[in-house]
């Protein structure tokens, strides 16, 4: 089957060639959405009828490439396609960019938005809009992109687009009439919307003759071809085999291959201003060509880098430790290669009394922290076991000097002078019944309320202060439970506060684990002290001694349960016919024992660990 | 025997024999064991295997069991031979069940009698029955002695009659004295069985069973923790709540007192669950049958899911070899029906078998060792083990002036926790 294409007459084609379209015919946008809202069932469509992608070779979801992404849905890396479009008579290329979807990637997110004209807002219209794609939209508004709102999905019997094409028009400050309506999945207004991309997205506009400056929106790692870095040209040109120079780290590096994604990689004559495309220079690290930084000529280079460059910073820690130790050059090797390709990935060894050799892994957020694990897990074929994910404290000591603390059981005993928690501004919209019950989950999160809004008649906007430590824990989960799912999320780490906190230790006859010592408010230590003792007796089985467990606070013991002595660990009877079936029984217990831990002298199963440990930090999955 | 047989190879239908399996085999003692599988009930907590149909039919029946089981005893002759065993005098028989008393004397007489005239019985032979209190008689019993018979354990469980009813044993507790009267007038030397921690006995129920047992004036008395098997009736009734399931607490108590009460009435243990009294000349008087399966000696196993074991390798510094074939055990089919089948088509009657490695049987040496009060050479152990004797002395697990010298002998504490004990030196 030969593609459709837009563009009939081989003249039209030629005048979108890249490194030769007039800016003028350029449109590059985004699509701003919420996970399950349809994003890239409507690139899907896009693709086809711009007869880049045929029907026959039609993945659904073709831009999603990595498994993890495919079948959660979602997108964590994003791609730019370059498809050709006609309106009245003039070919157009349309650059999309693929934004990745989740809270955890807003600094992607917003260096993606900063390489469009124009966003597509893009919302369900059975749900309404989320509070990530609402953080969004506002991100895409502060940079002043031309936003086109769009209802998807109204082919579902439950959409509602009268109600939520009024409160999207609200948002942006639009008539609820020029809200368009689509279906990813039939196609219906599809043509429309694209008619609507060229018509209403600004151009491109830039100095051809400067020095170029191009921005890096996004960086991939590919086993084959090295990084692949996919920029947006704003200054001049760039062309194959010149040099170039990675602004940030004045790294020069030769132009090995440079061209537009259509969406295959297709090598072109370089790329020009306003264009999307992607540069390959032989770098095997995604460190060494970071998002957000900016490319120049070497020959010629810019004075200045585009603004709005920050490094990645991990927001998030948790220790990483293979079940099996004998696995720890496994992981060390899993996360070198994961390395590559994840900038905002972090880490160093660390040792843990209760499991071994392992690694500090530094997170964007509860997402990026699920899905490197389950990278390493699937794609390396590790057990893992993760420790409750704990946020960064600034601690001051009593010499008045500061000290950065990333693992609990690395926080200072002693007299302190101040201790930093880092907070976040968290916004939540919820149909309005649930209120009282968000104040009331908030409030036992130690937030404070900022204000509320009305998105509609029965949908609310809820803004409060609260401490990231408290929502990285199970808060997620939490609101999810109370409001019946019907709540979203986003949050945005915005500075710090002084907190009253402290850490508890968990203590097995007098030992202390360091896996399960946390950091928490000194109103809910005793809470978590009784928690942790009490599962952990659950947990653990009898030993030949009586095993005593303590929560502690320095030395002041705050909880204690008693596992008590096994007593009796004896088949009464052995005669002829026992015996084999006594030795398989022996043998399969022995087997159980490798799976055990010895603290001091109590024998802990891997498997009270991770029960002990997962059920704290709840299951971001559901994200 | 209990009802699930092990996982295995399959057995040759010939009952042929490795001739491996041969070799050293003067230095082991031979047994033999003969399982009668009837009952007149199935007891709610036992798994054995047994039946309480009369009237299975052909050479199943109880009637005919004793020619069925006389075909595999001609059998394993034949076997045994064939694989280049010396000829060995059995020096121990024992009747197990099922309830072999169930079976008219006369047929118990001609099994053993058929052992003899295949391998003939050593001079000081030890033959056991067990036997229910309620189904023998003194003319039974003397009819045993006359033809050989120099030992009868009866299976007594509890004097308390809830604790029975609970067990859904049927006999009259006040018989068990009866029957030990009996047998001593007989001539023969007496045990009695027991179980503790029975769901709704309390302490001092077990003490009135205890001292009960004692006053008998058996020699020999076996003690054993109830256990609820799967598949029992015992088993769904607590699954359905019906009975609580007796703690391991609580059974460690009653392990305790039973072998406090046991000491003050002069038995010395010789096993976890074994205690003897001495004889008149001082000597202790264990089943020496059972001594055999612990210190690793060939014995066969008559009648359905009985199993048998020939070793093979020798011990060398109180260790198996490395490399060596170990050992090989085997086990009949269960049931009556299949297992006369086999028979009466001249094949062997075993269902499955496995060839031990030296490690297998290294476990087995150190499983079965420890229990026994004889001891297990700290020589037994692999040097990986033997650093870790030291915990277990300062543990308080194993008497500490004997593991000096050598032997690791359990602690009553030792003994409870001995599951415990193997995992660590294997």
């Amino acid at each position: 089957m030969i593609p459709v294409t837009p563009i009939p007459s081989a003249a039209s084609q030629a005048r979108i060639q890249p490194a030769a379209t007039s800016p003028e015919l350029l449109r590059n946008f985004c699509i701003i959405a919420h996970i399950d809202h349809g994003k890239s069932t409507l690139a899907d469509r896009m693709l086809q009828l711009t007869g880049v992608v045929d029907a026959r070779s039609m993945r659904a979801q073709y831009l999603d490439r990595m498994d993890i992404e495919r079948e959660r849905g979602i997108t964590i890396k994003s791609q730019a396609v370059r498809m050709p479009w006609e309106v009245e008579g003039t070919p157009y290329a349309l650059n999309m960019i693929d934004t990745p979807g989740h809270v955890d990637f807003t600094y992607e997110v917003s260096r993606s938005l900063a390489a469009c004209e124009g966003a597509v807002l893009l919302v369900d219209a059975a749900q309404g809009i989320e509070a990530q794609t609402l953080a969004n939209l506002y991100l895409a508004m502060e940079n002043e992109l031309e936003i086109i709102p769009v209802l998807n999905k109204i082919d579902l019997p439950a959409a509602q687009p009268e109600k939520f094409a009024e409160e999207i028009a609200g948002l942006v400050g639009t008539d609820p009439d020029d809200v368009l309506r689509v279906s990813g999945k039939t196609g219906e207004g599809v043509e429309v919307l694209l008619d609507r991309i060229v018509q209403a997205i600004p151009n491109p506009v830039g100095d051809a003759e400067a020095p170029a400056r191009a921005m890096i929106f996004d960086s991939v790692y590919d086993s084959y071809r090295g990084v692949v870095t996919y920029v947006r040209v704003m200054d001049g040109n760039l062309s194959p085999r010149e040099r170039i120079v990675m602004m940030s780290t004045k790294a020069h590096h030769e132009l090995l291959e440079i061209g537009v994604s259509s969406p295959e990689a297709i090598p072109t004559k370089g790329l020009g201003v306003g264009e999307v495309g992607y540069l390959i220079t032989g770098v095997k690290d995604v460190r060494q060509s970071k998002v957000g930084d900016t490319v120049t000529n070497a020959k010629k280079p810019a004075e200045s880098a585009l603004s709005g460059y920050s490094d990645p910073k991990p927001m998030v820690f948790s220790g990483l430790y293979p079940i099996d130790g004998s696995d720890y050059p496994v992981l060390r090797d899993a996360l070198d290669k994961l390395k590559l390709n994840d900038a905002a990935l972090n880490y160093e060894p660390e040792t843990s009394v209760a499991l071994g050799f392992g690694f500090r892994v530094g997170y964007l957020g509860l997402l990026h922290l699920e899905i490197v694990r389950e990278r390493l897990e699937r794609e390396f074929n590790l057990d893992l076991i993760s420790t409750a994910p704990n946020v960064i404290y600034d601690v001051q000591l009593e010499d008045k000097t500061w000290i950065n603390v990333t693992n609990p059981s690395e926080f200072p005993g002693g007299k302190l002078l101040d201790i930093q928690e880092p907070v976040s501004k968290a916004t939540i919209l919820a149909p309005s019944e649930y209120i009282g019950a968000i104040m009331e989950l908030c409030q036992e999160r130690r937030g404070e309320l900022q204000g509320m809004d009305y998105l509609s008649a029965d949908r609310v906007e809820m803004r409060y202060i609260l401490p990231l430590a408290d929502i990285v824990f199970d808060f997620f989960d939490a609101l999810k439970s109370r409001t019946r799912g019907y709540a979203s999320l986003d949050y945005d780490v915005t500075g710090s506060q002084s907190a009253e906190l402290v850490k508890v230790d968990i203590l097995l006859q007098g030992e202390r684990v360091d896996a399960f010592s946390a950091i928490v408010h000194k109103d809910a230590a005793y809470a978590y002290g009784v928690k942790m003792c009490t599962k952990l007796k659950e947990l653990i089985p009898r030993q030949q001694y009586e095993v005593p467990i303590q929560a502690a606070i320095g030395a002041r013991v705050i909880a204690r349960e008693t596992i008590r002595a096994m007593r009796k660990d004896v088949l009464a009877k052995c005669y002829g016919g026992d015996i084999s079936r006594k030795r398989k029984l022996l043998e399969k217990q022995k087997e159980g024992k490798k799976r055990m831990k010895t603290i001091g002298t109590v024998e802990v199963p891997k498997e009270a660990f991770i029960s002990a440990l997962t059920s704290e930090q709840g299951d971001s999955r559901k994200k | 025997m209990s009802p699930a047989l092990p996982e295995g190879e399959d057995a040759p239908a010939s009952g042929e024999l490795p001739q491996w399996t041969a070799h050293h085999a003067h230095s082991r003692n031979f047994g033999v064991y003969i399982h009668i599988p009837y009952c007149s009930v199935r007891c709610g907590y036992c798994d054995f295997n047994t039946y309480t149909a009369t009237e299975l039919g052909g050479g199943a029946s109880q009637r005919n069991f004793a020619n069925t089981a006389c075909q595999e005893i001609d059998l394993a002759g034949e076997a045994l031979r064939q694989a280049g065993f010396p000829d060995r005098q059995v020096t121990t028989v024992f009747f197990g069940g099922g309830t072999p008393t169930m079976l008219p004397a006369e047929d118990l007489v001609r099994l053993l009698h058929r052992v003899r005239d295949v391998w003939g019985l050593a001079p000081d032979a030890e033959v056991t029955t067990e036997a229910n209190p309620d189904s023998v008689t003194p003319e039974y019993l003397r009819t045993l002695a006359a033809a050989g018979f120099t030992r009868v354990s009866i299976g007594m469980q509890s004097s308390v009659p809830h604790v029975l009813a609970t067990l859904e044993r049927t006999h009259n507790p006040a018989n068990v004295p009866h029957v030990v009267q009996w047998a001593h007038d007989a001539g023969l030397q007496t045990s009695v069985d027991l179980i503790y921690g029975t769901p709704g006995e309390s302490l001092s129920d077990w003490e009135d069973s205890v001292r009960t047992a004692i006053a008998t004036g058996a020699q020999h008395v076996s003690a054993y923790a109830l256990v609820v098997e799967d598949g029992t009736k015992m088993a769904a009734q607590v699954r359905r709540g019906q009975i609580a399931l007796p703690s391991a607490d609580d059974q460690a108590e009653k392990y305790e007192r039973v072998d406090e009460l046991l000491s003050d009435a002069g038995f010395e243990w010789y096993e976890i669950s074994n205690w003897s009294r001495r004889n008149e000349v001082g000597e202790p008087q264990p089943c020496r049958h059972n001594l055999a399966y612990w210190r690793g000696h060939d014995w066969w196993g008559v009648g359905p899911g009985a199993h048998s074991y020939l070793g093979g390798a020798p011990l060398v510094n109180g260790k198996v070899e490395e490399g060596e074939k170990a050992g090989i055990r085997w086990w009949n089919v269960k049931h009556p029906v299949r297992y006369a089948a086999a028979l009466e088509q001249g094949n062997s009657p075993a269902a499955g078998r496995e060839i031990l490695t030296a490690a297998d049987a290294q476990l087995e040496r150190v499983m079965l060792g420890i229990r026994m009060r004889e001891g297990l050479p700290v020589s037994a152990l692999t040097a990986d083990a033997r650093p870790r004797v030291a915990q277990i002395i300062a543990d308080g697990l194993v008497d500490p002036h004997e593991a000096v010298r050598g032997t690791l002998i359990l602690t009553r504490r030792g003994r409870l926790l001995a599951d415990a004990i193997v995992r660590d030196l294997t």
